[in-house]
């Protein structure tokens, strides 16, 4: 028979300070496993939540970054004519040819400089990114010297809010909207008309990259195929999601960083549990004594002490979960080892990140809970009777 | 019996747990010394000897774009400049691509990088051979070491950046501390390989004559591109190495607060353990007392062992991670560790003095409520 769980529940609270403590020791390294775990998952959201799965993005042949790519503008009308291309609202092939650049801009808190891509774009530009919501202002203008900021770049940066006038390239650029591209790629991008920006860049007759939007997954394969296939053209078409998906690598060095704090501050735990759990053990010795005597196994003695380190680590991922929970959606941003522009993303706690932080307080209890759990089922009664 | 080793005998009277504590607090002490000393490399190490007068001058958008050829002569013309050389990143692919063998290599100039490197020692008849051999390369003797290599072998190079693999002799090795494990080679040959790359360098290196002419010949460098089509950024070699450490986010928060994490949670496991152990001693306070041990000196016992077990585990911890990080930093897995990465005695004093403060700390509420207790009430208290 088993010792019912009510039975380590009221022995916890009885010992409400060294359960308490025990608790925020586990806490503390589960926020701080939460904490990397939560920035790895809201880079990774930043990438791949970005994209169309539609859109075709195309670049030089041998490029594998928009910034690095460039091709001649008259490659554009070919591309424009392939077969399995979107109808726009104007009932034209929905494609937007693009110039990416990146610029400097300086922190709105006075720590530097960040690298920031600013995008130059077609009017089908917008029309192919329906996750990007104007929340304030309007869209730029062809044709004019205007752009609109992402919501976290207006956050972040100086002289980014609707009227301000932004330096870059030959001149000043008017802020005329914000919007918000729901925490994807886009969110740390600055867009404008692709004309005024090649002009200001000396980069005419060029595009970095070129965007076409599918009608149907299928003929976005066939598209990116045939893109890639046409030795006249010499470009290559990406799937879009794919591309994005594929830049999530620049979370390695947090990820990499994050198991080894995580790892050594668990064995650090696994100690303290460990203590604690002894101590429960040697306070308990008649106790568990008598549990044998009236008939309860050895299995059921450590299965009820596991349970109780368990339960303890439980209450440890809970209170780091709740001291972590203030911190979901802060954002942060880390650099691109792609497009050499910071990319900004929101720390994310989502449940899978809730999960993980529980399954690794609930290993740290059960390592820590079952040498003193052993001890426990193993005690001589008759010793434990008279000590 | 003295105090101090009635203080010593309690605390390992109960060995498991007073191992347990010492294990425990040993773990967290290991990562806040490394911390500590990731922090001491990237914003209080000055680096190689020279690398105070040394200033780099990059694109100011990325290092992704190339500077032009003509930028040198203009950067030389600057006063204060002693020597300028180009450097390109080639890539830090060997043999393979796995990451054990990879480290840095970079073209430039043969004539004139010796001058801005100053602090790298090579003989000199190594030297002329290398300025003489267009295809040669002057490597990091530790690097040679890890390889085997010997003046004169050959070795081809490849790279994600440039479309060539050049074969390289090598024709000099030079010594530096903390070592600098990378390959230079003249950056005439990879112009000549490659023909897009021709009149570019990736930045240029320049040694200034004083260390306080730094922040102003970097000023003036900028200035004379501020109307360039390309404008440029300067700032010392530090700065510049500190700038790859700024990518990965505000680094120095997160060391920070997980410092600030470790810290913490010691003080827990500590006091806990303290905390433990004198209620299991309260009829034993209570004897003490009785037979004419005063507050203090009950307070300066309790306390006391709190502190022997702190700074037990701080130097176990200490001593780990100094042995990790210097095994870290001469293992295969040291690519991206800058090599002068390593537990210095100002750290190792510190981070002890942390866990002794924490010993404190985390004595000082139980041993205070145990000198307190009330005799009559300890002698009768069962526990």
């Amino acid at each position: 028979m088993a010792i019912p769980i009510s039975y380590n529940v009221r022995n916890l609270i009885l010992r409400k300070g060294l359960t308490l403590m025990t608790a925020l020791g586990i806490a503390l390294t589960v926020t701080t496993a939460i904490f990397l775990m939560a920035l790895v998952a809201g880079l990774n959201r930043a990438f791949v939540s970005s994209g169309n799965p539609l859109n075709v993005l195309v670049l030089r042949k041998g490029s594998e970054a928009e910034l690095s790519g460039g091709f001649d503008a008259s490659l554009y009308p070919t591309l424009k004519t392939l077969p399995g291309i979107a109808k726009d609202s104007h009932g034209e092939p929905m494609t937007s040819g693009e110039w990416v650049v990146v610029i400097v801009l300086p922190r709105k808190d006075g720590t530097g400089e960040v690298n920031v891509t600013v995008r130059g774009m077609m009017p089908d530009g917008l029309e192919m990114r329906p996750s990007a919501k104007l929340v304030e202002g309007r869209w730029f203008q062809t044709g004019q010297r205007e752009v609109v900021v992402s919501k976290s770049i207006q956050g972040r940066f100086s002289h980014a809010n609707i009227g301000d006038t932004m330096e870059f390239g030959k001149g000043s650029w008017k802020v005329v909207g914000v919007f918000d591209a729901g925490g994807s790629a886009y969110e740390s991008e600055v867009w404008g008309d692709v004309n005024q920006m090649a002009s200001d860049f000396d980069r005419q007759g060029g595009f970095s990259s070129a965007y076409l939007r599918a009608t149907d997954p299928i003929s976005a394969e066939a598209l990116k195929n045939r893109v890639s296939d046409d030795q006249r053209l010499k470009l290559e078409g990406f799937n879009e999601k794919e591309y994005y998906a594929k830049q999530t690598s620049s979370g390695t060095p947090i990820k990499v960083i994050g198991y080894v704090v995580g790892f050594i501050m668990a064995i650090g735990s696994i100690f303290a549990a460990m203590n604690t759990m002894y101590a429960a053990v040697a306070y308990r010795g008649r106790e568990i004594a008598t549990l044998r005597v009236i008939g309860f196994s050895r299995p059921a003695i450590l299965t009820s002490f596991v349970l109780e380190s368990l339960l303890l680590a439980l209450l440890g991922a809970a209170a780091g979960i709740l001291l972590m929970l203030p911190f979901n959606g802060m954002q942060t941003g880390t650099s691109n080892a792609v497009t050499f522009s910071e990319v900004v993303f929101a720390l994310r706690i989502t449940p899978q990140v809730a999960l993980y932080a529980i399954l690794f307080a609930l290993i740290m209890g059960f390592v820590g809970g079952l040498a003193p759990a052993w001890h426990a089922a193993r005690q001589n009664i008759l010793n434990a009777l008279r000590s | 019996m003295t105090l101090s080793s009635f203080i010593v005998r309690n605390t390992f009277r109960n060995k498991r747990r007073s191992l347990l504590t010492m294990a425990s607090i040993s773990f967290s002490l290991l990562l806040l010394t490394m911390m500590m000393s990731i922090w001491r490399t990237f914003y209080l190490d000055p680096g190689p000897p020279d690398a105070v007068r040394r200033i780099i001058t990059r694109d100011r958008v990325s290092l992704a774009f190339f500077l032009p050829a003509y930028y040198r002569d203009k950067i030389r013309s600057v006063p204060g400049v002693v020597a300028v050389a180009p450097m390109t990143y080639f890539g830090n692919r060997y043999k393979d691509d796995r990451a054990s063998n990879a480290f840095a290599q970079a073209a430039t100039d043969p004539d004139e990088y010796p001058k801005v490197a100053s602090d790298k020692i090579i003989p000199p008849d190594q030297l002329v051979a290398w300025q003489r051999d267009r295809t040669g390369a002057l490597v990091d003797v530790e690097l040679a070491k890890k390889y085997g290599w010997k003046i004169g072998d050959r070795i081809t190079l490849s790279s994600p950046y440039f479309p060539v693999a050049p074969e390289l002799t090598i024709r000099a090795m030079y010594k530096i501390d903390p070592p600098a494990r990378s390959l230079y080679f003249s950056s005439k040959y990879l112009e000549e390989s490659v023909g897009w790359f021709k009149g570019q360098a990736g930045w240029y290196i320049t040694q200034v004559d004083s260390a306080d002419h730094v922040a102003s010949v970097s000023q003036a460098i900028d200035e004379l591109f501020r109307n360039s089509p390309q404008r440029t950024k300067t700032e010392s070699q530090q700065a510049f190495q500190l700038s790859f450490v700024a990518t990965l986010g505000n680094v120095k928060v997160f060391i920070l607060s997980i410092c600030a994490a470790v810290v913490f949670a010691i003080l827990l496991v500590s006091s806990n353990t303290m905390a433990m152990s004198i209620r299991g001693r309260t009829r034993e306070v209570a004897v003490l007392k009785t037979l004419g041990f005063t507050r203090q000196r009950l307070l300066a016992i309790f306390v006391g062992e709190s502190i022997a077990l702190a700074v037990g585990g701080g130097v176990i911890g200490i001593l780990a991670a100094t042995g990790m990080l210097q095994w870290l930093t001469h293992s295969s897995l040291a690519i991206g560790i800058p090599a002068g990465m390593r537990v210095t005695f100002p750290t190792m004093v510190v981070s002890l003095l942390v866990a002794a403060t924490v010993g404190f700390v985390s004595g000082c509420l139980p041993a205070y409520n145990a000198a307190r207790i009330n005799i009559v009430d300890g002698l009768r208290h069962i526990g």
